[in-house]
């Protein structure tokens, strides 16, 4: 508790240094995701209300950005790159499969906060396509039958 | 002197003023350009691009956010506008549900409109993929319905920009982008004020009120109760639009032939209550000056300015007047007063209130609104219902012949059919108020530094040797401008009128929805209003404490204004309400 109590005041400072800066709400958004690796609905709460502007706007903005998350991401964020390259290899079967086997959508976190879905720009391994990573770790030339396999890696 | 340019729209040459939009240029030569997203004065985001034009560059450009330039060349009727235009709106078609033949506003919805206009020959040109969405009925007062939204962002203009409340806004991106309150919350768990801006601002049926025709219907066709309809002042200045006539005329007398053959077992009036409303609330005032209660007071007529100031400004609880509004005083009385004179048990009573607003949805549900455990209005039917009901009925209103309100409760002097625009209450109130305080005639009943149409009105009244400082503001917006510079110790004022929307009730959300087309162009607003002064005008008795009626219902019921039964009766109290529910 102590912890979150510490969190917040960081955002109190955020929030402080910004309040009167037009466009204000995208760099408070970001450092509150740094501080609390999501922007939950009591945070954008105090920013609404620290910014002077509605939950409407403040929420608005937290979806409208893919960079930003209403809940916490899992221990293990596994990201499937839809970029060019590994999209005409076939990476959205790829990532359909994850999401069917973790049976979550996709941007969306398992109940037991161990995998996080997520859909990515290019990680820059195009010649692995179609290539997914899971925290820091890569793998590339992926085929949806390898998933389960994968998975079973972080589920032990 | 405004800098003038000129500009070439279709080869036809006008002057506009310079920061003039094309869309206002091309309408001074004569061409109307298609609009489906601009709303003037409350949404000019350019983001429907219908009403895109040729200036000669590389893309075709919005005229609604276009400033002209001198010497700009603009086509508005080319081939390739044509075809952009017609492919835009039929993009929109493709997301949206097109239950037309069902929707409540067939015949007098924008998109159906553009259809026509345009020429859209195949409504699923582009079919495919289509949202979906449960429809948000938790409201009492509004219905959202988002598998009709356009996404035109009218409504989160009228919200929040206008209202300054912003309960609804765009919500994730791309396909998934809907208009929702954050968090997948429902309507009633936001501090929505229920005002229905967003409906009379909605270009489609995406939004609607919460329709109560049936209840209404059921309890007249149930031959065990008792059925008494009331009108409030500002429905008789806009219920003939729905019937074709032009804004501003004012139809008093067919309404009252129409609520009659509709089945109601008695017509009263609500401007008879909005006299009664100016007798307790010009005592209360008086009350207040001479023995140090909390000033300034702020009149408390409308439902969606309560509510906001409950969730938002609770700090200005006790300057509101203790006064109920007066279609629930009317309740009150037709549950007591008249109930009693015509031997009538009041569990038989059915009130039925219509009303220029989707907020006195909600305020008839109170609790606190009740007597004896029976509410003291019933069901609340907006200008637009019951517009629906006369047409389910088949009347032929235009042809109505003007009839009277019944009496005991149907008469009303001039200051009461002003209280449906914004300074009415105020001129109303002030009137009574001079003679109560001065013991003189008022001669000059016309208050006009309190008339028109801007958000904040102030003026100085002399009453006998006091200066009494007033202001009146309109749509919550404004209201919460004033009340931040009273806050600030800026501003200092004795006596307050605030009403929720934007012109007050004339404008209110349950008034007849007027296309884009018009309402950019015209002032409605001031039309309406218009209707409601003439009728003050051509009356013989304009102060609320002339009103005979009124005199009775005091010498025989009442007693005094603020008297115990009164108290009892006709006044309330409000609570403090959290922001995030």
């Amino acid at each position: 508790m102590s912890n979150n109590t510490e969190k917040f005041e960081q955002l109190a400072k955020v929030i402080e240094e910004h309040k009167d800066q037009k466009g204000g709400l995208m760099p408070v958004l970001q450092e509150a995701q740094a501080i609390f690796g999501c922007v939950p609905l009591d945070v954008q709460e105090i920013i609404a209300e620290g910014l002077n502007v509605t939950l409407s706007e403040v929420y608005g903005v937290a979806t409208f950005y893919s960079q930003f998350s209403l809940e916490p991401k899992g221990e293990y964020v596994c990201g499937v790159c839809l970029g060019t390259a590994c999209y005409v290899k076939g990476s959205q079967k790829v990532l359909d499969k994850l999401a069917s086997e973790l049976n979550i959508e996709v941007g969306r976190t398992t109940p037991d906060g161990k995998f996080t879905i997520q859909a990515t720009r290019c990680l820059g391994a195009c010649g692995l396509a179609p290539v997914m990573m899971i925290n820091d770790e890569v793998y590339g030339r992926l085929t949806p039958e390898e998933i389960p396999g994968i998975l079973a890696k972080y589920q032990g | 002197m405004e800098q003038m340019i000129t500009v070439t729209i279709d080869g036809v040459q006008v002057e506009v003023p310079a920061g003039s939009t094309v869309l206002e240029a091309a309408r001074k030569a004569n061409v109307n350009i298609p609009t489906l997203c601009f709303l003037k004065d409350i949404n000019q985001t350019g983001n429907c691009r219908l009403c895109v034009v040729d200036c000669g560059g590389r893309a075709l450009q919005a005229a609604c956010v276009l400033p002209c330039t001198p010497g700009m060349v603009v086509k508005t009727n080319t081939p390739a506008v044509r075809e952009a235009r017609k492919m835009n709106l039929e993009l929109i078609l493709s997301n949206h549900d097109k239950k037309c033949l069902s929707c409540v506003r067939s015949q007098n919805c924008e998109l159906q409109a553009l259809c026509k206009e345009l020429g859209v020959e195949d409504g699923d040109r582009f079919a495919g993929a289509q949202s979906t969405y449960a429809i948000d009925d938790t409201s009492v007062s509004i219905v959202r319905d988002n598998n009709k939204c356009v996404l035109c962002r009218r409504c989160v203009g009228a919200c929040a920009n206008v209202q300054k409340i912003g309960v609804i806004g765009p919500v994730m991106r791309g396909f998934k982008t809907a208009i929702e309150s954050p968090f997948e919350k429902k309507l009633a768990q936001m501090a929505c004020i229920n005002c229905g801006q967003c409906i009379t601002a909605c270009p489609v049926g995406a939004l609607t009120e919460k329709d109560n025709t049936k209840e209404v219907w059921a309890a007249i066709n149930d031959t065990t109760k008792h059925v008494v309809v009331q009108p409030a002042p500002a429905v008789r200045a806009a219920l003939g639009e729905e019937f074709g006539m032009p804004i501003g005329t004012s139809v008093t007398g067919k309404m009252a032939a129409a609520l009659r053959r509709l089945g109601f077992d008695k017509v009263f009036d609500t401007d008879f209550a909005a006299d009664l409303t100016i007798m307790e609330e010009a005592n209360e005032l008086i009350d207040r000056v001479t023995n140090g209660g909390v000033l300034p007071m702020i009149t408390s007529c409308s439902p969606g300015w309560i509510k906001f100031c409950e969730h938002y400004y609770p700090e200005f609880l006790p300057n509101l007047s203790s006064c109920k509004s007066p279609h629930e005083m009317a309740g009150a009385m037709i549950k007591t007063y008249y109930a009693q004179k015509a031997g009538i048990d009041p569990k038989d009573i059915v009130v039925v209130s219509v009303m220029p607003c989707t907020a006195k949805k909600f305020e008839a549900k109170r609790p606190e609104l009740s007597n004896n455990g029976l509410f003291d209005v019933d069901h609340v039917i907006t200008t637009r219902e019951l517009a629906k009901m006369i047409k389910e009925a088949g009347i032929n209103f235009t042809a109505l012949e003007d009839e009277d309100f019944d009496s005991l409760m149907g008469a009303s002097t001039g200051a009461a059919v002003i209280f449906g625009t914004t300074g009415g209450v105020m001129e109303a109130a002030l009137r009574t108020a001079y003679e109560v305080i001065t013991g003189e005639t008022l001669e000059n009943v016309n208050f006009t530094a309190v008339r028109g149409m801007e958000g904040i009105k102030e003026a100085s009244v002399k009453v006998g040797d006091l200066d009494v400082n007033v202001a009146v503001a309109s749509s919550t917006g404004k209201a919460a401008e004033l009340l931040d510079m009273i806050k600030n110790g800026e501003k200092n004022y004795t006596f307050i009128e605030i009403m929720g929307c934007p012109g007050g009730c004339v404008n209110g959300g349950g008034q007849p929805i007027v296309s884009a087309q018009i309402r950019n162009w015209e002032d409605i607003r001031t039309k309406r209003a218009q209707a409601l002064y003439s009728e003050d005008e051509a009356k013989t008795l304009r102060k609320s404490h002339e009103n005979p009626e009124i005199k009775q219902i005091y010498d025989e019921f009442l007693g005094k204004p603020n008297s115990h039964k009164a108290h009892e009766l006709l006044h309330t109290t409000y609570e403090q309400r959290d922001l995030y529910l």
